[in-house]
């Protein structure tokens, strides 16, 4: 069964680009999905731009409304996903405590919805 | 013949339900399902059985239940194509179930595992334990947690579906990871144990309910995991703790501490049996929090006395216990057995380093006024009997506690 493990984490913590521990940091990133890649279980992975760069798109009344930013304000944003295929969700967890953003923000690990017919 | 009353099948039902229910959703890999094909042979189980409970009721239980199922999902063809255990199920399928043997594997193990799963929260561990495990119905299980029925019966929904829709496993983790699995399960079962033995508000019968319950999860645990320590240890710690039950409360219903309790209706059989599991328990591994405890509980079961407690052995395991489990609370007891063990003066020593976290717990002015009293310093232990008079919620605690401050002082 397929689990995404989403990626949340607040920007601007944790390793950031120029620093001494950015390049262990992505060195990391490689090697899980090296990994997940010759276990067999990655579908497909990203990471996202930062929240900045969003743009929220709503429909009311028929009128398109946009706001700059992302389309909450909360402190830990999306930063990424990774979308495994795993036996079960011990496994699913086990590989989500893997990503190296585990040990700064928090991986969400949600089922894939499978539809019926 | 009388007839047979509904109570009498439920008890049946209810000593066998885990075992069963484990194995159904073993089969079918559909936790909803199991269940509900459970309950339902356990409601012809009301009119079938009349005059007289089968002699293998467990065997016609699940024999029911299987067909009951097989019902459910013939009338739904969705839940046949979902699931592929189903679908192998109905191939291979029996033609008349009652023909074939009927053998049920213990698969308690892993519904325990299951049910304990870290992807639940704690209260919902707590009630899927003890709906699927212990049998409890959801509107027992809401009356001994104080909750609404309905908003229990949501919450054993909610994890049935997560359960299925996660992919939570229903299997015995590997060895590195079942130690900590093995300890979810502890506390859950220990948790259960507590909230009968305890807790002061609710029904008092389903109390008793929850605290042998818990005792018959320990009993399954101990049996299926027989290589570990700690599970005998939970399971001692069970037996001595409840063993004293007869003793804990007045006719009142008034809390009785151990000091006064009348030793002679404590259950003393219980006792010994649980000095026996953790004897078969002293070889092996590292000591844990249980073992000790129950230890602890052992050795005060085993005490004739009060006056006659073998306080230096119970302060080197409470010493012990204070490494693994490091808590004020912990601490204090530690002190009081010292106090006993050694002098007055050595547990009062103890008490500095928790005046600050204990500073609003009953218990710990008590003892320090008690350790005062018995070091000769009456006026100090006068103040801090008060201090404990006034912290404490329970009445009955509250006249222990002038007993004991007027029988002190007049020392």
């Amino acid at each position: 069964m397929q689990h995404m493990c989403i990626i949340y984490t607040t920007e601007g913590t944790g390793p950031q680009p120029g620093s001494d521990d950015w390049g262990p940091f992505m060195q990391g990133y490689q090697d899980f999905t090296a990994k997940v890649t010759q276990d067999g279980k990655l579908v497909h992975a990203d990471a996202l731009q930062p929240t900045q760069t969003a743009t929220t798109v709503s429909m009311r009344d028929g009128k398109m409304h946009t706001t700059d930013g992302p389309f909450a304000e909360t402190k830990e944003q999306l930063g990424g996903y990774y979308l495994l295929d795993c036996a079960d969700l011990d496994e699913a967890m086990k590989y989500a405590a893997m990503i190296p953003t585990s040990a700064y923000g928090r991986i969400e690990v949600r089922p894939v919805m499978v539809w019926d017919n | 013949m009388p007839p047979l009353s509904h109570a009498a099948i439920t008890t049946v039902a209810r000593a066998h339900w885990g075992r069963i229910l484990a194995a159904l959703v073993k089969q079918f890999g559909d936790f909803a399902l199991a269940e509900d094909a459970l309950q339902d042979a356990v409601v012809a189980a009301m009119t079938a059985w009349d005059p007289k409970i089968p002699d293998a009721p467990d065997a016609w239980l699940i024999t029911t239940a299987r067909r009951r199922a097989l019902d459910r999902v013939r009338a739904d063809q969705t839940l046949a194509r979902k699931s592929p255990e189903i679908a192998y199920f109905i191939a291979h399928q029996q033609s008349d179930p009652e023909e074939a043997p009927v053998t049920i594997p213990d698969k308690r193990l892993e519904m325990l595992l299951t049910c304990c799963h870290p992807s639940l929260d704690a209260k919902t561990q707590i009630a899927l334990t003890l709906r699927t495990l212990g049998g409890l119905t959801a509107e027992e299980i809401a009356h001994a947690y104080l909750d609404k029925p309905a908003t229990m019966a949501q919450r054993l929904s909610r994890a049935r579906v997560k359960i299925k829709a996660a992919g939570i496993p229903y299997r015995v983790p590997d060895p590195a990871d079942l130690p900590a699995r093995a300890d979810a399960v502890m506390q859950v079962i220990y948790l259960i144990f507590n909230e009968g033995y305890l807790a002061s508000s609710g029904d008092t019968l389903l109390r008793r309910d929850l605290s042998t319950g818990a005792i018959c999860l320990g009993h399954i645990l101990y049996d299926l995991m027989p290589d570990m320590a700690e599970p005998a240890g939970l399971l001692a710690l069970m037996l001595a703790n409840d063993a004293l039950a007869p003793a804990r409360q007045s006719t009142g219903g008034a809390m009785i501490p151990l000091e006064t309790q009348d030793r002679s209706l404590w259950r003393h059989a219980q006792i010994s049996l649980a000095d026996q599991i953790l004897q078969t328990t002293l070889t092996r591994g590292q000591i844990g929090p249980y073992r000790l405890q129950a230890a602890i509980s052992a050795l005060h079961g085993q005490a004739a006395t009060w006056d006659t407690t073998d306080w230096p052995q119970i302060a080197m395991l409470d010493s012990l216990l204070c490494r693994v489990q490091p808590t004020p609370v912990v601490q204090l007891n530690h002190a009081v057995a010292v106090s006993y063990a050694d002098s007055a003066k050595a547990g009062l020593q103890l008490l500095d380093a928790l005046a600050e976290p204990l500073a609003d717990y009953s218990n710990f002015h008590a003892a320090k006024a008690d350790f005062l009293a018995r070091d000769g310093q009456r006026k100090a232990a006068g103040d801090c009997f008060l201090i404990a008079i006034n912290l404490t919620g329970n009445a009955a605690n509250r006249a222990f506690l002038q007993a004991k401050k007027q029988r002190l002082m007049l020392h």
